[in-house]
């Protein structure tokens, strides 16, 4: 029991952070660096994103023994894009002024490679239950990606953070945060920091190693 | 991760491949037809809740819109559907007519611009002006949206048409930004140069198609249905 109990919270936090699908395991750019300009459109992003992780993920893995592994990209595709046409009505019916400032970016997570590469690594592996799981620490992990590259190019961009200003009036703000440039400049950031961190916790997992030996 | 090699697969049946594939399209058929109607209601009220208020912007003066198209005879009259550009004639408190709000659409940078702007009857001049949708390059191309000094030009944007009233007396041009010497001139944006220029014709346009048509016959049209602006 205290097993599974520890396998099921292994399951969710890797992806927040061991394999992280933005800093880590590098998918996903096409959103992560275009609709991070402002957090609101970062955090509805990866909510978006979570959203169709865990129907797709549920779906494909309560499909998987019905779904011939000839068939299966076509039959993963149409599931998520399914998805994906769902949320963007649901963000139109929720608010129109968010979808506009997505644009195009809701439809295109259909060719998100984080949800097929789910889809095809774990869920059609998995039972409902773990692929469940397995996508929501993904999508937290996207969902925290996104939020912390929106939040830095917002900050610097336009002086705000989520529409409200946190800087002083004289700061002059820095436009090319929130060009497409920012976004790659914001993304190598955390990429550096992450890689750093990786790095100490993996020395640190070595020194003991050494020292037993 | 460690399939086996393609050659030892047993083949699938044709059958088993047709079932998966339709039944999933099917469901996945299902499944977006719901969606779409338990969502459509709320998308077209968010719709009509966004134009309103933009037409309120625009036209700050009129207590009262309503929608009008042109008929199949060239003449203005009540707009039957919503059409893909709406046209509001707007009316003060005492019924009168105090300008028309016009939706124009029109090529930018990026991708199509629609705009909202105000025409006075009185002071023959666009007088409110607002982007409704477009996809323009934050930062520079969506300055459009709020630059101030590009925004100044529509508070009172010279549409005079000419004596015969089929077109306008002077083009609306977009110039450079601080060239602007005459007031059917619009201030353009350094940096945002093609939007700003995208949106002087677009102007130009749709006020040469319509103003001709607004003052020939809008203080004649009969205003039976005016409905409450919101």
């Amino acid at each position: 029991m205290l097993r599974r109990e520890v396998s099921t919270t292994d399951e969710f936090v890797k992806g927040l952070w061991r394999e992280n699908p933005v800093f880590v395991q590098v998918l996903g750019m096409c959103p992560a660096l275009a609709v991070s300009n402002t957090a609101i459109n970062a955090l509805t992003m990866g909510l978006a994103t979570t959203f169709v992780l865990l129907m797709s993920g549920c779906s494909v893995s309560l499909l998987r023994n019905f779904i011939p592994r000839e068939a299966r990209i076509v039959s993963f595709i149409c599931i998520i894009a399914s998805f994906v046409t769902a949320v963007d009505y649901l963000i139109q019916a929720i608010s129109l002024e968010l979808s506009r400032s997505l644009g195009a970016f809701i439809a295109l997570i259909v060719v998100n490679c984080l949800i097929l590469g789910r889809a095809e690594a774990f869920a059609s592996k998995n039972a409902p239950g773990r692929a469940a799981i397995d996508a929501l620490g993904m999508g937290a992990g996207f969902t925290a990606a996104l939020l912390t590259i929106g939040m830095v190019r917002e900050i610097l961009g336009s002086g705000t953070l989520f529409g409200l200003a946190v800087l002083p009036e004289a700061f002059q703000t820095w436009t090319v945060m929130v060009l497409p440039s920012g976004g790659f400049f914001a993304m190598a950031m955390w990429l550096l920091l992450v890689n750093r961190l990786k790095e100490r916790e993996a020395e640190a997992e070595k020194r003991p190693q050494e020292a037993a030996s | 991760m460690n399939s086996p090699a393609p050659a030892q697969q047993p083949s699938t049946s044709a059958w088993s491949m047709y079932r998966a594939v339709v039944g999933i399209g099917t469901l996945c058929a299902v499944l977006i037809v719901v969606v779409y109607q338990t969502t459509a209601a709320r998308i077209r009220d968010n719709q009509a809740r966004f134009l309103a208020l933009a037409v309120a912007q625009v036209l700050p003066a009129a207590q009262a819109t309503v929608a009008v198209a042109l008929t199949e005879n060239g003449q203005l009259g009540a707009a039957a559907e919503a059409p893909a550009l709406p046209l509001f004639l707007g009316y003060g408190a005492d019924g009168e007519l105090v300008g028309a709000v016009v939706t124009a659409e029109g090529m930018g940078y990026q991708d199509n611009i629609r705009v909202l702007y105000a025409y006075s009857f009185e002071r023959r001049a666009i007088v409110g002006f607002k982007v409704l949708d477009s996809k323009e390059t934050p930062g520079l191309g969506d300055r459009v949206e709020k630059e101030p000094h590009f925004l100044a030009s529509f508070e009172q944007l010279d549409a005079r048409l000419a004596p015969d009233g089929s077109a306008l007396l002077h083009p609306i041009v977009t110039v450079k930004q601080g060239e602007k010497t005459e007031p059917w001139q619009i201030d353009g944006i350094t940096g945002a140069t093609i939007t700003s220029e995208a949106i002087g014709e677009i102007l130009n346009d749709s006020a040469n198609a319509w103003l001709p048509v607004l003052e020939r016959d809008s203080r004649s049209f009969n205003t039976g249905e005016v409905t409450e602006a919101t």
